[in-house]
């Protein structure tokens, strides 16, 4: 059996890197709560807004950290653009459709970095890499601490925009009655449009808190895409504090599972999760309707 | 069910089936063969997600039972080829079965049955790559041992004349589809499920069948595929690539019609290998053409390459497009 040490070890660094699924899980909640699609291009944005975090690292030095504040307002530029001028258009209102589109998208833009970079795995390394915190018998990573902050930060800014300015109540009233909202005055496809980018600009933050952890490669938003699936189904699509909660018990799960289990069958605990929702709960823990 | 309906694909396969006989290059065979493979898996893919409407993003789990059934039969206990073929297409069968059998009876639609078929490809990735008995992440290799009895053959037109004859067998089964009552009841459950349900359709009944027949022909692919390379691994058996080429080749192709998915395999896989020779050998170029052809399609044509012939040679159209 493990020592108490080490399973409390693997606790808090799987809640540590929960938060982060959970802010990666909170763009792909937030888009379909409101437009009611499931975006298949999710993992590949991450993956590209990773690279461009090594990219602006490697090339002008710019600290991961920083780099936030540059990629959030470009990537939601971006998320924007993209439902106005390639989902919204293409799909038709049909949400088969849009499954479709944006699986489309997930293959073009994942093929693009491979064939801009190679499949070569590629991972920032500085001190602070490996810094840490002794936080008595144990101790923790300050990179991972530091992710984790960032995504409470993120999901209360996210939390405030959505319900306390005009942009959120206008958001809410979308998502709730779309045929309504449009009669009221509201831009149906321009809230349409800012919740993508919103989306797409919390990707930008969860790459900026990974890169000095994580590596990236053309594929590695795979990986995160099925995760964040996983808690955007057991919170309850749609549901903002599902996605937090949801993060971080998949985050425990998987740091367990990978420590009883081994590395190569750790995940299997999020899938059988995943399953298990699916079959039995589809609305998950904090949906409000299937 | 009227002869003529076969005539189409009768011309189709006697095309395919001369190229051997003109043509001598090896790469145009291996080419061919390859684009039968998928196109069986896709024609597996094309009578769940095409007639009866029900997308599924992991068509990968079907295919990598095909392969696995008939490798580790053939690996481990040294069954006949032919016969661990039969068997990993009853497993294909029976694993659609039994995941329609879950998803269906839960109710689960649309981006649901998508998600879940896509999450139980991946379990079973995860797991053929953490298992001894499926050779772990190094895979499974088969002996060579060329001969009909043992289903490989030495030259590469022979067994591009197998992947045919089961292309022709997938075509034939999905025309007798088309015409049938059956195939009637499945587009009804795709056009809409409630009311199909009050013409006294079982709906969970005919979904159940479509998907063990979907499952049970994309694992022949499988067991083609295995045959022919001799070698499979986790990430090729139930890979998201397979996943998405059994979706793409009917969507472009023709949704739901008999001839799409072999349409559409020959027409993406034809781009793919234009754009090389174009583009020279960058990594991922084909797939990022796939991907626009996608989003072209469901953006403006919805019908896929038959659609576009029915809107622009529609006598034509009429004779092959069912």
């Amino acid at each position: 059996m493990y020592s108490p040490t080490i399973l409390i070890e693997a606790m808090i660094n799987g809640l540590l890197t929960g938060a982060i699924y959970a802010l990666i899980a909170l763009g792909l909640t937030l888009v379909y709560g409101v437009l009611h699609i499931i975006n298949f291009a999710h993992g590949a944005i991450l993956a590209s807004a990773m690279f461009a975090v090594w990219g602006l690292n490697v090339l002008a030095g710019v600290d991961p950290y920083l780099a936030i504040l540059l990629l959030a307002p470009v990537f939601f530029c971006l998320g924007y653009g993209v439902q106005r001028l390639v989902i919204g258009p293409a799909a038709k209102g049909d949400d088969g459709n849009i499954l479709l589109i944006t699986l489309g998208l997930s293959i073009f833009i994942e093929n693009a970095l491979l064939a801009g970079f190679g499949s070569d795995t590629r991972s920032i390394s500085s001190d602070f890499s490996f810094a840490v915190v002794e936080a008595g018998p144990f101790l923790i990573s300050s990179p991972r601490l530091v992710g984790f902050a960032g995504s409470l930060i993120v999901t209360a800014i996210l939390w405030f925009i959505m319900s306390r300015t005009d942009a959120g109540k206008a958001i809410r009233a979308v998502a709730r009655e779309k045929l309504g909202a449009s009669l009221m005055g509201i831009d149906v496809g321009h809230v349409y449009a800012v919740t993508f980018g919103l989306g797409c600009a919390a990707l930008a933050v969860a790459a900026g808190l990974l890169m000095p952890t994580f590596y990236v490669n053309p594929r590695v938003g795979g990986a995160f895409v099925n995760i964040a699936f996983t808690i955007v189904v057991l919170g309850g699509m749609g549901s903002i504090p599902g996605a937090m909660i949801g993060g971080l018990l998949i985050g425990l799960v998987e740091s367990l599972s990978g420590l009883l289990l081994g590395e190569s069958l750790g995940q299997i605990g999020i899938f059988i999760i995943f399953i298990l929702v699916l079959l039995l709960k589809p609305t998950g823990l904090f949906g409000a309707k299937a | 069910m009227r002869f003529s309906g076969y005539i189409p694909i009768l011309v189709v396969t006697a095309a395919l089936a001369v190229v051997p006989l003109v043509f001598s290059s090896n790469s145009l065979f291996n080419f061919m063969v390859m684009s039968l493979i998928i196109t069986l898996a896709a024609q597996g893919w094309n009578i769940l997600g095409g007639v009866a409407g029900q997308t599924s993003f992991g068509h990968a789990l079907f295919f990598g039972v095909g392969c696995y059934t008939a490798a580790m039969l053939q690996f481990h206990f040294g069954v006949n080829a032919w016969l661990a073929f039969l068997l990993a297409v009853a497993a294909g069968a029976a694993a659609g079965f039994i995941l329609g059998f879950l998803s269906f009876r839960a109710g689960l639609r649309g981006s649901y049955f998508a998600l879940i078929t896509l999450a139980f490809a991946e379990l079973m990735r995860i797991l053929a790559n953490a298992s001894d008995w499926t050779g772990g992440a190094a895979g499974l290799l088969l002996k060579l041992n060329p001969g009909f009895s043992n289903m490989q053959f030495e030259s590469r037109a022979s067994f591009l004349w197998l992947a045919l004859a089961f292309v022709f067998i997938g075509l034939v089964i999905s025309r007798a589809i088309a015409g049938s009552r059956f195939g009637a009841q499945l587009v009804a459950v795709r056009e809409n499920e409630d009311a199909a349900r009050a013409l006294g359709v079982d709906v969970l009944s005919v979904k159940l069948k479509a998907i063990s027949l979907s499952g049970a022909i994309t694992a022949a692919a499988g067991v083609l595929y295995v045959q022919n390379f001799l070698y499979i691994d986790a990430n090729i058996g139930f890979g998201v690539w397979i996943s998405i080429e059994a979706l793409l080749a009917p969507l472009v192709g023709g949704r739901g019609l008999v001839l799409g998915p072999l349409i559409g395999t020959f027409t993406l896989h034809g781009l793919g290998e234009l754009t090389k020779s174009f583009a020279g050998r960058i990594p991922g170029i084909d797939l990022m053409v796939f991907a626009v052809v996608l989003i072209g399609v469901v953006a403006f044509a919805s019908g896929g390459v038959l659609g576009l012939l029915r809107r622009f040679a529609p006598r034509l159209a009429r004779r092959i497009a069912v």
